[in-house]
């Protein structure tokens, strides 16, 4: 059955849209607050080392200064697991992250901060600060760290084990295994065994506005911020936890986002600008350099994944096992247990085993690469498997036809998964007396989720799109929101305009039975029609009525707070040929085209975009992109220019095909669109590399370098030649 | 000691003020900057044209981007004592009172914005493309852009809004 929509798949032109183009959007540096004081971070300039000493006396001398903070400024911390927006975090860790007290565990690691009346008396404030640190051995690989004598991070951390704690400190956070059936008698069963190590660099999310926040703490103690972050309210939980201040006395104003990726979550300057606030009753903006947002917050973890599968000559996969390591950087806190959930999601296999140790973050697309990388994979797949839309991936490609065409073209298919999130959401809608209403959501809007939670709650009014106004509010202006992120938002804050505007028709409903003196029941309402049941020719516009909300009791407001459970998982193929220089080893992808599920693409405009975006991303971390360290952990491509992600030039149009096969959790079907399409490119691209070279790559990046190695043009093969 | 009068003084190093007497979106502008202050400093920090954005402050990302002379260039590298005497356009000088300007309004219908923090620098690096050549092909187009990053897009949408824009503006 197929429902005519009269919004839902049009295309309108976002309500911010204007703003965004003419530059007149407030971004987290556009805010401006009078009297404001700019705040600076000294950070550490080495990996691991103890902090002997933080002397910050000669600070204040310097004329512009207005306030010096260090770790001992933040209320101690105790072990306590407080929520992070998307998952929850210890709160020590994140203390200690914020400002070190005790050990500094990266390059850029914060220490302390000063306010000052300007950036460069800031700045020259900073140089006056003295730290002196007992440098420690830097544990640079996650599998080097899961040694036995490996230089402990954190001398308290005792690894949890399968639900048990105990022995001697490690490195090693958490160690998880999800077990079915019987492995090694799967195993048993296979006729052909292929077993894999794969390993992923640490890669950045690469947003191009850096992390901002400006804070005031007022007289009266209550602290407002204005920040670039994903989430509002989990921007005020931590700052409550951190602070020791009730969320009562936080008010956090969002401002527009500059691209998040998850990276835009954890707090990192919202708490010091606070302190620094306090100290100085003026407002204080704190703003990273590149620089600093590459080193000081939360990349991709690395990771090193041990996948071996079994399948039978007819092609069922009967077992698998997989070993999953994450690297997450100085404290807990790697998404491991995403990344195990997802590594099989895929197929049917009915034995397997996943273990994950983790060291001290989001990841799906580390099991996967693991996964796609075993050259039976496919077979298994069926229309089943993938929720209807199995054709696309039964794609042998003609490989032996291409590779005698061309030596050094190939074309590679990978396919991926990610759960999505629900979460909670709030929404109010306000009728105004022109029939328009005021939608008001507290999702950030980071690529176009006004204009797709309006055209929800557009379709339910029998509205235009255009006459719902989303306001994107802060957090005493609206009820609780998780975070935009987890591909969560379409969905599940869909859902709650969804049922405001339900709200909003209830209460209508109720106007119009009392102007025609029936009850509301009596009452029906179709594509913005009210009407009196048993006389068709009675009948209100929304509009119409809107205009009556006075003379009938007084304004409408429509509200709804959810948490929905009926999360549409995401599935998304890539399909990429590309070609190889074999003198450079540089990669030219020719074509690309992504295939996914949206369940209902409300505004597909920003559905394609997702899936291009998303696409163009994983394109950047399976060929050119990772953390460089040197071997004292310092990051040594902590800029644009090193750190090279893909530009217009590097990428040709990607095709973007949309499934949908709804979800049945959701009114309209929605499904989470934003973060699966990375999953799968770095594993498309391997495959096509194998295609086109023969050679089968198991790190990332695929750069030139690893390739010409591969290839033998460069390194101990060419030496040797 | 002496306090800024205004809440943003930008990142000035001393005394010595300049004045710099230019023009600005075809309006007379002047301003006093320090000598180590940059163009993007001095349009967001001294004169509040915030619509040009910060990205990286290197000369990587472009989201700086704005036209000197009707050349392209990224404010975060321009001195702004650089820009005495001469003519900036900026995000800010697109739109006319009639309406936006072509590439804006292509910008929105082919919904060629997310976050949209780059997209002043997209805007202008764009117009600058088309000032030259009015008629660039898709490589052409990527070539101009490789010194804009996106993160979100994966640009197809913004080539697709300077192809059409192209088009509509040669009809």
């Amino acid at each position: 059955m197929t429902t005519e929509y009269r919004v839902i798949s049009t295309r309108p032109i976002r309500p911010d849209g204007v703003d965004k183009v003419t530059g007149r959007a407030v971004y987290g540096a556009d805010v401006r607050l009078t009297g404001t004081l700019i705040g600076k971070i000294l950070r550490s300039p080495h990996a691991h080392a103890r902090i002997r000493r933080i002397d910050v006396s000669q600070v204040r001398a310097l004329p512009g200064v207005k306030a010096v903070v260090t770790g001992q400024d933040l209320p101690e911390a105790d072990d306590r697991i407080v929520d992070l927006g998307e998952d929850t975090g210890n709160l020590k860790h994140l203390r200690d992250n914020i400002l070190a007290t005790d050990k500094v565990l990266y390059h850029g690691h914060a220490i302390a901060a000063v306010a000052a009346v300007s950036a460069s008396v800031a700045e020259e404030a900073l140089k006056l600060i003295d730290v002196e640190y007992e440098l420690l051995p830097p544990v640079l690989d996650v599998r080097e760290a899961m040694r036995e004598d490996a230089p402990l991070l954190h001398e308290t951390l005792i690894t949890e084990s399968l639900g048990e704690t105990g022995g001697r400190p490690s490195n090693v956070a958490e160690h998880i295994q999800h077990l079915l059936g019987d492995p090694e008698q799967g195993f048993r069963q296979a006729d052909v065994i292929v077993e894999r190590e794969v390993a992923t660099a640490t890669v950045h999310q690469g947003y191009i506005e850096p992390h901002v926040a400006t804070a005031l703490w007022n007289a009266d103690d209550h602290l407002t911020i204005w920040c670039s972050t994903q989430g509002a309210f989990a921007v005020r939980q931590q700052c409550a936890d951190l602070l020791g201040l009730p969320v009562s006395r936080i008010r956090v104003f969002p401002t527009e986002i500059g691209g998040g990726f998850g990276g835009k979550i954890n707090v990192y300057l919202e708490p010091v600008a606070a302190l620094l606030s306090r100290q100085s009753g003026r407002p204080v903006q704190m703003a990273m350099s590149r620089a600093e947002v590459f080193r000081a917050t939360g990349p991709t973890p690395g990771s090193w994944v041990r996948v071996k599968m079994g399948t039978t000559r007819d092609g069922r996969l009967v077992a698998a096992d997989a070993e999953i390591a994450f690297e997450a950087g100085a404290y807990p806190g790697s998404p491991i247990s995403a990344a195990t959930q997802c590594v099989f999601a895929c197929y049917y296999i009915p034995n397997g085993r996943i273990d994950g140790p983790v060291f001290p973050r989001i990841g799906s697309i580390e099991c996967l690469e693991a996964a796609k990388a075993n050259p039976h994979y496919q077979a298994a797949l069926s229309r089943e498997d993938v929720g209807g839309n199995g054709n696309v991936y039964a794609n042998d490609m003609g490989a032996a036809a291409l590779r005698s065409a061309r030596a050094l073209r190939g074309r590679g298919v990978a396919h991926g998964f990610w759960f999505n999130a629900g979460l909670q959401s709030s929404c109010t809608i306000n009728v105004s007396v022109d029939g328009s209403v005021q939608l008001v959501e507290g999702s950030t809007d980071i690529g176009g989720t006004r204009a797709s939670i309006a055209m929800q709650a557009a379709e339910v009014l029998g509205l235009a799109a255009e006459d719902v106004k989303p306001v994107v509010a802060d957090t005493a202006s609206v009820g609780y929101t998780s975070v935009t992120g987890g591909s969560r938002t379409t969905y599940a804050t869909g859902i709650a305009a969804i049922e405001a505007a339900h709200d909003v028709i209830r209460q209508m409903r109720e106007r119009a039975a009392l102007l025609w003196e029936l009850d509301s029941e009596e009452v029906t309402f179709d594509r913005g029609v009210f009407t009196a049941a048993g006389n068709p020719g009675q009948q209100l516009s929304f509009k119409e009525l809107a205009a009556e909300l006075e003379e009938t009791g007084g304004p409408i407001t429509g509200r709804a707070t959810v948490l929905p459970e009926g999360r549409g998982g995401a599935f998304a193929t890539n399909i990429v040929d590309l070609e190889v220089d074999p003198d450079t080893g540089k990669v030219t992808i020719l074509r690309f085209t992504i295939v996914q599920d949206a369940g209902k693409a409300i505004h597909p405009s920003y559905v394609e975009g997702q899936m291009q975006g998303g696409s163009a991303q994983g394109i950047g971390w399976a060929l050119n992109e990772e953390y460089a360290m040197d071997e004292q952990g310092h990051l040594v491509n902590a800029s644009f220019l090193d750190y090279r992600m893909p530009t217009a030039l590097d990428l040709p149009m990607i095709d973007p095909v949309i499934v949908e096969v709804p979800n049945p959790g959701h009114p309209f079907g929605v499904r989470g669109v934003g973060e699966v399409p990375i999953v799968a490119p770095p594993a498309a691209i391997a495959n096509a590399l194998y295609h086109a070279l023969g050679i089968r790559f198991s790190h990332l990046p695929m750069n030139p370098r690893a390739i010409l190695e591969a290839t033998g043009q460069i390194g101990a093969a060419a030496s040797s030649k | 000691m002496a306090e800024a009068p205004l809440p943003f003084q930008g990142r000035g190093r001393g005394r010595g003020r300049l004045h710099v007497s230019t023009r600005i979106n075809d309006e007379d502008t002047e301003l006093l900057c320090d000598p180590s202050q940059s163009l993007l400093e001095c349009l967001r920090d001294v004169l509040g044209l915030t619509g040009t954005k910060e990205g990286c402050n290197d000369g990587n990302c472009g989201a700086c981007s704005v036209i000197l002379n009707g050349r392209l260039v990224n404010a975060c590298l321009v001195l702004g004592a650089e820009v005495d005497g001469q003519e900036v356009t900026t995000i800010e000088g697109l739109a006319t009172p009639e309406g936006l300007h072509p590439l804006q309004q292509a910008f929105l219908e082919h919904a060629a914005l997310q976050c949209g923090i780059c997209t002043p620098g997209f805007i202008l690096a764009a117009k600058a493309l088309l000032d030259r050549e009015p008629q660039p092909s898709e490589e052409r187009i990527r070539f101009w852009l490789a010194g804009n990053l996106c993160r979100c897009t994966g640009y197809n949408k913004i080539v697709e809004a300077i192809t059409s824009t192209a088009a509509e503006l040669a009809q």
